[in-house]
């Protein structure tokens, strides 16, 4: 008989960034100073919400029409799969994005980017993946811009990125970025990831198959969420001799 | 081989354009009679209000079960829906409304205190911290926590969440001496 309460974890995978970036001035004071304690996967680590079901419209995944006219840029389609590292889709799973307009400036109280709101771009979309894990949004493809962390900081163009997953501990926010980004070099958020084949999974690819003739420009981006552990079997055959 | 994993980022200044649902921060309703309110500050290692986080809670319900077809028992079938985010206010203040968890089972054949995993995200944390919320009004419960159990004393208490009527208070500090335990999970 299967005993409920053994549950398989999922693998602790190489590759985010460290909590302690000092390049990054906003981790100072906040990426926690002790060591984190490692928790072992329980029930509540291995499940996880199923949000959004009953909220999400196709409507959401479209950004240029959440408003009376269209918004100002170059109209982009951003599409991929959710899937876990062993390439295993991720069906029915919340994805949230939000951006900076073509200008570069966010429609948010504290960006004070000296650059143009745009009344017909607030810059937020949200879609639930296929049964195949699909994702698929319309969007208009965001503006770099500058921030304080260093002198003449800025940050490449970039849209973030949150997944559910099936397990809290799949749970990720990341950021997309776009493919040749001349910005990529001086970014301390983009290189706080260390390893160069990890910086590459957040890089879009240009996809001229998705492009629609006449109308937008597409991107891939494929989002790779944690593996499962394999399943310890508990052979009761174990040991005996045959 | 194993796919590459998409690398975590910030969730950065601006999340609440795209983060925000008006009942976020409700995982059950404000009048609901089982209902508790989860509150705290978040403040960081200078001293000053975290003001512009993300919190988000994941638990059982009353019973122990989760909302989730990866519960091997099978999802919970009373329509509790175990997940609750809000952004901090310039305070740095947060609060969930939402019901007491029953205990889980835990790894070993041990029994988990009620308990909610809860993560932060924010601007200068490059990838989510996760901790735990447990309750310090079960006492019984929290001496047989196997999670728990695997924490210096003095560490303990950063976890259980304090009862003001039908509130419970936990302030979570990211650094310092009295620096909240963040999980490696």
């Amino acid at each position: 008989m299967t005993d409920t309460r053994i549950v398989p974890g999922y693998r602790r995978e190489a590759g985010d960034p460290a909590l302690a970036t000092p390049e990054y001035g906003s981790t100072r004071h906040r990426a926690p100073d002790r060591p984190l304690v490692v928790l072992p996967h329980t029930l509540t680590e291995v499940t996880g919400p199923a949000f959004g079901e009953d909220r999400v419209t196709a409507a959401d995944a479209d950004l240029t029409r959440r408003h009376a006219g269209e918004p100002l840029g170059e109209r982009i389609i951003v599409h991929g799969r959710v899937v876990d590292s062993d390439g295993r889709a991720v069906p029915d799973t919340l994805v949230e994005v939000w951006q900076a307009n073509a200008a570069g400036r966010y429609a948010h109280e504290a960006d004070h980017h000296d650059a143009p709101l745009d009344p017909d771009f607030t810059g937020a979309g949200r879609c639930l993946t296929d049964g195949d894990g699909r994702y698929r949004f319309t969007t208009i493809r965001p503006g770099a811009y500058p921030w304080r962390n260093h002198h003449n900081a800025w940050r490449p163009a970039h849209i973030h990125f949150s997944v559910f997953g099936r397990a809290f501990v799949q749970r990720l926010i990341t950021q997309m970025y776009f493919p040749g980004d001349p910005l990529f070099g001086q970014d301390p958020i983009f290189n706080a990831v260390r390893d160069e084949r990890a910086r590459q999974a957040m890089i879009s690819s240009f996809d001229l198959d998705e492009t629609v003739p006449e109308w937008a420009l597409a991107f891939h981006f494929d989002i790779v969420l944690r593996g499962r552990d394999a399943v310890a079997f508990e052979d009761p055959a174990d040991g005996d001799e045959h | 081989m194993a796919l590459q994993t998409t690398p975590s980022q910030t969730a950065g200044p601006f999340l609440h354009i795209g983060l925000l649902w008006p009942d976020g921060p409700t995982v059950v309703a404000d009048d609901d009679p089982a209902a508790i309110v989860l509150t705290g500050r978040i403040t960081d290692g200078a001293g000053e209000a975290v003001a512009d986080a993300l919190v988000e809670t994941w638990q059982a319900d009353a019973d122990g079960r989760f909302a989730s077809a990866e519960d091997p028992r099978g999802p919970a079938t009373g329509g509790f829906r175990g997940w609750g985010r809000c952004s901090t206010d310039a305070d740095g203040g947060w609060r969930i409304v939402t019901v007491k968890p029953g205990p889980v089972p835990g790894p070993g054949g041990t029994t988990q205190a009620p308990h909610l995993d809860c993560t932060i995200h924010a601007r200068g944390l490059l990838r989510q911290l996760l901790t735990r919320i447990y309750f310090a009004d079960e006492a019984a419960a929290n001496a047989a926590d196997p999670v728990l159990a695997d924490l210096p004393d003095e560490r303990r208490a950063t976890l259980l969440a304090s009862p003001v009527g039908r509130r419970y208070e936990l302030d979570i500090n990211l650094q310092g001496d009295r620096a909240t335990v963040f999980f490696d999970a």
